[in-house]
């Protein structure tokens, strides 16, 4: 028993996350440069306007603040660590972010809802949408339960998964912290690796195009099809 | 200086039938695939009426254009800052029940049906789900007028009559329509293009055609809101937007786009027009009520030395400055000035242009006669059916100055051919006539030659796109020439 839960463990949290890490960037650089038309948001907001907005304004602003939580977590845990031994900071921290847990879950059960009973909407929706919606689910509820019933994440993640992944990261993956771990956390954990492996073969792509560029470029684009400045300039054509 | 040549276009609303051949035209050759059978990338609206879609000129509603805040051009829909907000839920993007849901009808069930003691029909069935549907709205629904109280009366435009001047104009013996066809207008100052924060849309630097990337488009939506005529639209089923294109490939090969070869009233002219781009910024600015000229100003004289001398400096070639020379387009925006701009209060500054119409008729009912409302032939445009004010409205940024002088030049010219040619009317009062108009014979002759005599060669003076030396600054033409045909492989799939 405990060799096959052994087994698992080095499967799912050794060799899962370069599997999904490995395909993750094989595939969206492939597809990104065979397939670029295949790079986009589907928007459905122009089929269905009513509910749309009750499912993707809570859910993106749920999810973006609880993943940057996560990437602080992991980058700087001395500083979260930190932050978190004055309680209330604590308290702002842990509360913060499950507020954030909850209205991704809420955004998601009305994008779940608005596809399933809205025609339109249904239109187009494909089975990869479905795959998505399901494991994102199964994320945001372990997250939120993992967060209730294992207090305090923020600073737990940050003495005990920060090293695992960073452990990962540097090739040597030590499970000893992982082992120990409750089913709901591991489940977190596995679904969040599955998710990187959906990215390339879904919609998912969208949050890796995020056109930060327009805060930087001018407002107008121009582009030509030669250099205007040479191309009927006498000096070029001796 | 930075001179840059621009396709540019003038439709003359007088001659347009309403036909809508140019919109099947456009139709039959791009906008005919799933997810873009609602999309009309020319479209032609009676007016008065809300066009297509519904009441896109209400900018309260769907904030398209620009605007001026503080001296400083600001998109209406978005920003910098907004779009972090509004890229998830679009809270001013117009969704299909603005459009129509695009139909069609199960012909098989003519063949199929049983024999009975009715006839078999055809049920209408929507072109998006494939279920039938019960049609309630269309494209064009208010054409002719159709629907008046619904649609005519919901024209924004009217917003500047007074109730009186409302009334009158629904009142039958009164009553007034003309058409007013509408493709994107490649304006100079798009806010289409500042509006996308990939950076899909581009103007294209050598000929100033707008176009959307569609490898880079991600569905963001913003150039849907932010084009206030509404002329860039949403492809639901491969999730990218979609927009004219003024039919590039024709315009490469030296063929007029479709919706202008097509078109039967023969209203459409096309040819270049060279322009500052340094005064793009500056004219966009000006007031309301300076625009038209302000724009007007900023396109540049062709036949002047030092304009040709810059012109070339920026890469222009000889034939396309030649095009500029013989451009219809200058002819009737600048030399003669009278074709302007459509909603050149939205400060994307359009490079399509309208000469308003003199119709409807100057007369009315009386009992069962028509009389005309002047007797003379120099009529009073204040006294016209369709007030002054609302056409001003529509092509004057509100300034009326602008359309009572087009309006008045082409009812002088009216009254001298009809002097020449009927004899009706004295000469010399005509020419008097025309010298009040600023206009003169000789102007007023080519003025009535471009309207009604014109050619093909003369409604479109295309330049030579020379991709020939586009292609050589990059690689051999000879090896090129091998492989034309072969860049995009992909077909345009929805991804997963
Ligand atoms: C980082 C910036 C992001 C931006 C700008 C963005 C933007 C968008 C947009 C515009 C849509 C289409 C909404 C519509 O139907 O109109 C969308 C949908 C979606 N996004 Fe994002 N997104 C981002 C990040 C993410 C992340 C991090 C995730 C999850 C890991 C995510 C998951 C989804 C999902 C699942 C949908 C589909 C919702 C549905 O089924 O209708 N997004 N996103
Ligand atoms: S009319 Fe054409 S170029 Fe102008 S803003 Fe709209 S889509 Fe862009
Ligand atoms: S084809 Fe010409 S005449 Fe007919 S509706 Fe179109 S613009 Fe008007």
């Amino acid at each position: 028993m405990d060799q096959f839960k052994h087994i698992l463990d080095t499967f799912f949290f050794a060799i899962f996350p370069y599997v999904t890490i490995f395909t993750f960037f094989m595939v969206t650089i492939q597809r990104y440069r065979s397939k670029a038309y295949t790079y986009s948001s589907l928007s459905s907001q122009f089929l269905e306007n009513k509910q749309h907005f009750w499912g993707m304004v809570p859910f993106h602003y749920g999810i973006i603040s609880v993943l940057l939580a996560h990437f602080i977590w992991f980058l700087v845990p001395e500083t979260v660590l930190w932050w978190n031994s004055i309680p209330v900071r604590l308290y702002v921290m842990e509360v913060g972010m499950f507020i954030f847990g909850l209205m991704t879950f809420i955004g998601l059960l009305n994008i779940i809802l608005r596809r399933r009973n809205n025609a339109l909407a249904k239109i187009v929706t494909s089975k990869a949408d479905w795959v998505v919606l399901g494991f994102l689910t199964v994320q945001v509820v372990t997250g939120l339960y993992t967060a209730y019933f294992y207090r305090w994440g923020s600073s737990w993640f940050a003495a005990s998964l920060t090293p695992y992944l960073w452990s990962v990261i540097k090739f040597s993956p030590d499970l000893t912290y992982i082992t120990a771990m409750p089913f709901m956390v591991k489940a977190h954990i596995v679904s969040a690796y599955s998710i990187i492996l959906l990215f390339p073969f879904t919609r998912l792509v969208h949050a890796l195009v995020v056109p930060n560029p327009y805060l930087w470029r001018k407002s107008q684009v121009v582009r030509w099809n030669w250099n205007r400045k040479t191309i009927r300039n006498p000096k070029n054509n001796s | 200086m930075d001179i840059r040549s621009q396709i540019s276009m003038v439709f003359h609303l007088d001659k347009c039938i309403g036909c809508h051949t140019c919109s099947i035209a456009c139709k039959n050759i791009w906008t005919d695939r799933k997810g873009t059978e609602y999309m009309w990338w020319n479209n032609v609206e009676t007016k008065p009426g809300t066009g297509f879609p519904t009441r896109w000129e209400d900018q309260d509603k769907y904030k398209g254009g620009w605007e001026l805040v503080d001296g400083e051009l600001k998109l209406k829909s978005t920003s910098k800052s907004k779009t972090i907000t509004n890229i998830f839920h679009n809270p001013t993007m117009p969704t299909m029940d603005d459009y129509y849901e695009p139909w069609s009808y199960k012909y098989k069930d003519l063949f199929d049906a049983p024999a009975g003691d009715d006839q078999p029909t055809a049920k209408p069935i929507s072109m998006v789900t494939g279920d039938y549907m019960d049609i309630e709205a269309g494209p064009n629904w208010d054409d002719d007028l159709s629907g008046s109280p619904i649609y005519a009366e919901n024209d924004i435009n009217l917003d500047v009559l007074s109730d009186e001047q409302r009334d009158q104009l629904f009142a039958i013996e009164r009553l007034m329509m003309f058409y007013f066809p509408r493709i994107c207008n490649h304006c100079v100052n798009p806010s289409c293009v500042a509006s996308c924060p990939s950076g899909a849309l581009y103007k294209r630097g050598e000929d100033g055609i707008v176009l959307l990337d569609q490898e880079r488009c991600r569905a963001w939506r913003s150039c849907i809101s932010a084009c206030p005529y509404k002329k860039t639209y949403y492809n639901w089923n491969t999730g990218k937007s979609e927009k004219c294109i003024l039919c590039f490939p024709r315009i490469e090969t030296g063929q007029a786009p479709a919706c202008f070869h097509s078109c039967v009233g023969r209203i459409r002219y096309l040819g270049v027009l060279l322009y500052d781009a340094d005064k793009i910024e500056e004219t966009a600015k000006h007031p309301d009520h300076e625009l038209v000229d302000a724009q007007r100003e900023m396109i540049l004289d062709p036949f002047d030395e030092n304009v040709i001398r810059e012109a070339k400096k920026n890469g222009i070639s000889e034939s396309t400055l030649k095009a500029a020379q013989e451009s219809p387009v200058y002819k009737f925006v600048k030399e003669w000035g009278i074709a302007l701009p459509p909603h050149v209060e939205y400060r994307t500054l359009p490079m399509l242009f309208y000469v308003p119409p003199m119709l409807p008729v100057m007369s009315a009912q009386e009992g069962d006669s028509v009389r005309s409302i002047n007797e003379e032939y120099f009529p009073d445009f204040d006294k016209a059916r369709v007030p002054i004010k609302y056409l001003a409205s529509m092509f004057g940024g509100g300034n009326e100055s602008h359309l009572r002088y087009v309006l008045k030049k082409q009812s002088a010219i009216r009254a001298y051919r009809r002097a020449l040619t009927v004899g009706d009317i004295d000469v010399l009062e005509a020419e008097k006539a025309l010298v009040e108009a600023d206009c003169n014979p000789e102007e007023a002759d080519k003025i009535y030659k471009l309207t009604s005599l014109c050619t093909f060669e003369d409604r479109f003076v295309i330049p030579p796109s020379h991709r020939e030396e586009a292609i050589e600054m990059m690689k051999d033409p000879l090896e090129h020439k091998q492989e034309v045909g072969f860049g995009f492989n992909d077909s345009p799939e929805r991804g997963m």
